[in-house]
């Protein structure tokens, strides 16, 4: 660690601990203003190399600012996420034991489907069942409505589904629990929840939604990269981060939801 | 209430059982153990304060001990000497004990900060305005307010104590109970008074994050004047300049 931090990187990694999770364009938008503001040579192309520096002050501590893809579209995003715990810590301090399982169950839920979602009716039925301390209806909703206010969950019309910040700082702790029951994308390699799936049964491949966007663009006769089976699913929109901010949301459930329409 | 007695003095007597080593008992702990393993222990205080302190409210020591340190107590001090370290030099954050007597902790931002925006806060969020703008009353009136002259001054700019504002909900709330527990104001009872008066003051959190020099600035803008105009104010930016200069 020869090379010192300055207060540009102090200032954007709390900018980023406050935010929980940054969109790529907005931590671009951050990295210049925190070198502006603290007198730091700054250009254009160089967040990673900014970013690299604060990670090597942040390994011994057990910590990194990783970047990783959204599920949802299919944008970058940074978080700081501990490297240290497989387990759910950062949870442990903010919710009960019970809620905790209730949580595990829901991921339990979306790790089980073909889609990577819960239904809000398949999670109000496990709360019933809890080891730890049952949970009534109203309670669990509200559970669950702090968990998507923490950004651990995100829901869309009843659907439950883990968010970018939860499967970038829980992947480790999801793959030691789930081990083979859980697929990375076929296309970028990631860990895949919200994904279509190759209808060749010995195959089975995953691809994200917006990694098969991005893949199948344009492609008269879109075929398995793994098998060379037809890809039978609707070939999604490629957002970008201009879109995403106007896309209307009845468009953005039309596509979401004619996916899982098609899943059954 | 009977369970919180009982489980302040279970704390208490975890507190009262900590004694602080002597500096060879510090160095004879030390020795014991491996570089990676006091780091280890460092990196684990670090991520418990920082998860804590998202709450805003102190971290007692004995919680840090009991959680965290546990069979390193006789380092306890070297391991919280590192940490405050790792804090500065990583993050821009110092540890503080806020309260002597009970040890407790608080982060405070040590970067230089923009004055309309205390950057522990969500950057830019409206809270902080608010919350800017009673730390300027109270230091341009000498350091001490009661509590209507704050009152007073956040209706001129239409936020009302009595009504659930657009933006900040319950104000009453927010800036006698939210903002005090956070340390950004202090908010205490004026005794002898008949109804019970308050009054605010800094709390220790605005003591050590807020540069009192780029607040008189902002102040003397908008009244078009030189900082000097208001020679105490002045005089207490200056010296809180000298103190808490940074390299």
């Amino acid at each position: 660690m020869a090379v010192t931090l300055f207060d540009s990187h102090r200032r954007f990694l709390q900018t980023i601990m406050c935010n929980g999770i940054m969109e790529g364009s907005k931590a671009k938008a951050v990295h210049r203003h925190c070198c502006e503001v603290y007198h730091t040579p700054y250009t254009d192309d160089s967040l990673d190399e900014f970013i690299d520096l604060i990670n090597s002050y942040l390994q011994p501590l057990f910590m990194q600012i990783r970047k990783g893809m959204s599920e949802d579209d299919g944008l970058q995003y940074y978080t700081l996420v501990n490297m240290a715990e497989t387990d759910i810590t950062r949870m442990s301090s903010d919710y009960a034991d019970n809620e905790l399982e209730l949580f595990r169950k829901t991921m339990d839920l979306i790790v089980d489907s073909e889609n990577g979602t819960a239904s809000s009716t398949d999670v109000l039925n496990c709360a019933d069942s809890l080891q730890t301390k049952k949970m009534k209806k109203k309670e669990t909703e509200q559970v669950l409505s702090r968990l998507v206010q923490d950004k651990w969950l995100n829901e869309k019309h009843g659907e439950y589904t883990l968010s970018t910040r939860c499967i970038m700082e829980m992947e480790q702790y999801i793959r030691n629990i789930y081990q083979d029951l859980v697929k990375s994308c076929a296309i970028c390699h990631n860990i895949a929840f919200q994904s279509q799936m190759c209808c060749n049964p010995s195959c089975g491949i995953k691809i994200h939604i917006p990694c098969a966007a991005r893949y199948y663009k344009g492609r008269v006769d879109p075929r398995c990269p793994a098998c060379s089976k037809f890809w039978p699913h609707e070939i999604p929109a490629i957002r970008t981060s201009s879109q995403v901010s106007t896309l209307s949301p009845p468009v953005a459930s039309a596509i979401s939801t004619s996916q899982s329409r098609r899943m059954r | 209430t009977c369970q919180r007695k009982y489980n302040f003095l279970m704390e208490e007597d975890e507190d009262v059982s900590f004694t602080q080593p002597s500096s060879s008992q510090l160095q004879r702990g030390l020795d014991r153990l491996t570089p990676a393993q006091v780091d280890r222990k460092v990196a684990e205080v670090v991520q418990f304060i920082l998860i804590k302190d998202q709450k805003k409210v102190p971290i007692k020591r004995a919680d840090i001990v009991k959680n965290v340190i546990k069979e390193y107590k006789n380092i306890y001090p070297e391991i919280i000497k590192r940490a405050n370290m790792k804090f500065e030099k990583v993050f821009g954050f110092q540890l503080v004990e806020v309260d002597p007597k009970n040890h407790a902790y608080i982060l405070v931002n040590k970067l230089e900060q923009n004055p309309r925006q205390p950057a522990v806060m969500s950057p830019g969020h409206p809270k902080t305005g608010l919350l800017f703008v009673i730390l300027s009353v109270i230091f341009m009136k000498g350091g001490v307010v009661k509590e209507p002259v704050v009152w007073n001054t956040l209706k001129k700019l239409r936020v009302d104590q009595g009504e659930k504002h657009e933006e900040f909900g319950d104000v009453k709330k927010l800036v006698t109970e939210e903002f005090v527990r956070q340390r950004y104001l202090e908010y205490t009872r004026i005794p002898h008074t008949e109804p019970l008066e308050h009054e605010f003051r800094w709390g220790v959190r605005a003591e050590k994050e807020v540069d009192k020099m780029k607040m008189l600035e902002f102040v003397s803008q908008v009244h078009d004047q030189e900082p000097q105009t208001w020679t105490k104010q002045y005089k207490e930016a200056m010296a809180a300049k000298g103190g808490s200069s940074r390299s």
